[in-house]
């Protein structure tokens, strides 16, 4: 294998829908640092059906090439057409580094085209960085249940892959009306030749906030006893206007569904403030939420881990500290918004 | 009559593993090692196909000796035949020197009794990488289907296979022909408990041992440490997080404290909470 033959950063675009997958975007934001570093392009691989339009936003988020797969055959994710592409792709462009949303298509897709290359891929990485003279890619990811984290690497074999967690890479800022080269790609596949079908799309589509999305997460984990404890967490969510999030104990305890279960095998969050209540701050947890931009913690144990993870602290007992909370916290935000309707009557007089 | 075969793996119960704090090694012999808790849901889900359409189920691990007790515990869960893969030639393996070792050895146990489904969990609770499953089956160039929540019907006699996937708002419904392979969700089934007769067959039973001079065509450069692409450079500890102030005086205060705190963030809140 030439090394010297492989070139380029490269991201998968996950779609759907006509909508590009936040994590493709953060990974463009990582992807433009390491091409940078290594003085190579940054491409993305576009892969749908109806798609080629979104290739504009791609350009928008850093990237400087894209290559498209646009056919009825995409109409769906399935593995089969999707590996055909991008090992057509590989093929053809042949990258040094391809990165993937740790989603479950991300990691779907990947794996198969890892495995027909072949080639190594890491997975769930939470650190990118490459040497520069080498190219070679530095992969860390949590391992054991976060317990450790392990550095990976993949010395031998070209391009170098990893699924990288939502969450933990930054998008670039969106630079409108930044444009690039589209190259667009087919491969002869017939549906006649795909074993697998896809019969119907069932969307449950809940009005609540999504948690990955809420700028206010309060969560919340055994400390609240019972399923009827951990009102309190849905009453504090409300009057903030935030979202609710749970540990695992909780959503094993079958309080709430998993949709809500922040950590490790839970969903990663970032928001602008995130409250544990209750939460004792395993290590499962705390890769979940410590890119919060405020957290909170409340817990009536002083020694309870998610005191070292916090900001700010109240040791104290949940039941007394909450009920207060929402109770002072009705008041100040009735102030403020009064406050904000006068300002605003001013403004207009 | 189908023949499942689910693909199992013993791991360390990584909720009670100690970490050493001076080498920032796991004192692996501080875990009690346990059936990877995914892959129960696969053994399971495996017996109640059995249940509904008659059949076999087998299981396949590769491991270390001990591992047999992982297997020991899907007899007890239903399943009928054990098979492990055991040898010092494997050791080291990534996911696709995994997958290349396995898919040998599913080929062999498909020259016992041809095999129409392959069962695995959705990861492991020690590498979770959830690689292996995907792997497999590109190996054996059968469909993949991972996030399987549920089994809507198995047709042997037509060849296909229906299943729900999950999506992230929701799932689709998928057909399949078979064989194929299903990575599966936790919410796909509860574990049973072990009737009794089942646990009595199980401590007798003595599983499939098969060593890599066992296995058909085996290239050695693929397996092991020698076959992985992927190599761990290094583990260290996840960084300490500095810990924060702790808010004093009596819970009334506190309360007030944080709420000026939290209220510095004025944007957030305009528009919310409050008035009704
Ligand atoms: C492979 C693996 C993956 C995992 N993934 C996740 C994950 O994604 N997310 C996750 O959260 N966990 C995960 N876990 C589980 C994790 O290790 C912990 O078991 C879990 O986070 C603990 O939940 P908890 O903090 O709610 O409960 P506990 O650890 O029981 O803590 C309860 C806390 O509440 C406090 N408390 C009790 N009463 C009160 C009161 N009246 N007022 C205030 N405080 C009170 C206690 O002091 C204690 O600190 C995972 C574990 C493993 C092994
Ligand atoms: C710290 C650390 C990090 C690692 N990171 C990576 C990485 O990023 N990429 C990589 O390729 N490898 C990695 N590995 C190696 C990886 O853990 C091993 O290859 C492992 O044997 C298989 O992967 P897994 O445990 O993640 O299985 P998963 O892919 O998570 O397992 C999915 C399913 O496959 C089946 N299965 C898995 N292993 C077996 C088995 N031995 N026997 C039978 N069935 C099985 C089970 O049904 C299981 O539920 C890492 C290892 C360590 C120690």
């Amino acid at each position: 294998m030439n090394f010297e033959d492989y070139k380029g950063i490269w991201v998968y675009i996950e779609e759907q829908e006509g909508v590009i997958a936040p994590v493709s975007l953060e990974l463009l934001g990582a992807g433009r640092q390491l091409a940078d570093k290594r003085g190579v392009e940054l491409a993305g691989v576009l892969i749908g059906n109806r798609v080629k339009h979104l290739s504009q936003t791609v350009f928008e988020y850093g990237a400087d090439t894209v290559y498209v797969y646009d056919d009825p055959i995409f109409e769906h994710y399935r593995t089969e057409p999707y590996m055909y592409a991008l090992l057509d792709c590989c093929q053809k462009h042949k990258p040094e580094v391809i990165l993937y949303g740790a989603t479950p298509t991300g990691k779907d897709l990947a794996s198969a085209v890892a495995t027909d290359l072949p080639t190594g891929l890491t997975a769930d990485t939470t650190m990118l960085d490459i040497e520069e003279d080498t190219g070679l890619l530095l992969a860390s990811r949590p391992a054991f249940g976060g317990n450790i984290m392990a550095t990976i690497l993949c010395k031998k074999y070209r391009p170098q892959m990893a699924t990288v967690r939502p969450k933990v890479m930054k998008a670039l800022k969106r630079e409108p009306g930044r444009t690039g080269k589209v190259v667009e790609e087919r491969i002869w596949l017939r549906e006649e030749d795909v074993r697998t079908k896809v019969l119907e799309i069932v969307r449950e589509t809940t009005k609540k906030v999504r948690i990955d999305e809420a700028d206010i997460v309060v969560a919340g984990g055994k400390g609240l006893e019972s399923k009827e404890g951990f009102q309190l967490i849905h009453q504090l969510a409300d009057v903030l206007g935030g979202a609710v999030g749970a540990s695992r104990d909780v959503v094993e305890a079958g309080w709430i569904d998993h949709h809500h279960q922040v950590g490790q095998t839970g969903v990663t969050v970032t928001p602008k403030i995130y409250f544990a209540i209750g939460i004792s701050g395993a290590i499962q947890h705390l890769v979940g939420m410590q890119n919060s931009g405020l957290i909170i913690a409340i817990n009536k144990d002083p020694h309870a881990p998610i005191f070292q993870a916090c900001h700010y602290g109240i040791v104290g007992d949940a039941f007394e500290i909450v009920p207060l909370l929402i109770e002072h916290f009705k008041q100040a935000l009735a102030h403020l918004n009064e406050a904000a309707v006068t300002e605003e009557e001013v403004r207009h007089a | 009559m189908l023949h499942v075969v689910a693909c199992i793996k013993q791991v360390p119960d990584t909720k009670v593993i100690k970490m050493n704090p001076k080498t920032n090694t796991m004192d692996r012999a501080s875990a009690p090692a346990i059936l990877n808790p995914y892959d129960a849901h696969a053994v399971e889900e495996a017996v109640r196909l059995k249940k509904r359409y008659g059949g076999t189920v087998s299981v396949l691990t590769m491991g270390p000796p001990p591992a047999v007790k992982a297997i020991k515990k899907c007899i007890e869960l239903g399943a009928d035949e054990g098979y492990m893969i055991s040898d010092r030639a494997f050791a080291g393996a990534d996911t696709l020197a995994t997958s290349y070792a396995l898919t040998k050895a599913l080929n062999k146990i498909a020259t016992i009794k041809p095999i129409d489904l392959i069962i695995c969990g959705k990861m492991t609770i020690d590498g979770d990488t959830g690689q292996v499953g995907p792997g497999i089956a590109r190996r054996l160039d059968i469909p993949p289907l991972t996030s399987v929540k549920k089994i809507v019907e198995i047709n042997k006699e037509q060849g296909y296979a229906i299943v729900h996937r999950k999506l992230e708002d929701g799932y689709e419904v998928v057909q399949s022909t078979l064989p194929c392979l299903f990575a599966v969700e936790k919410e796909i089934n509860e574990v049973s408990f072990a009737p009794l007769p089942n646990m009595i067959k199980a401590a007798r039973y003595q599983p499939h041992i098969w060593s890599v001079n066992d296995l058909e065509d085996v290239d050695r450069k693929q397996l092991g440490l020698k076959g992985s692409p992927t190599i761990v450079a290094k583990v260290w500890a996840p960084p300490k997080p500095e810990g924060g102030k702790l808010l004093e005086g009596i819970p009334e205060e506190q309360v007030k404290q944080l709420i000026g705190i939290v209220l510095e963030k004025k944007e957030l809140f305009q528009g919310k909470g409050g008035v009704q």
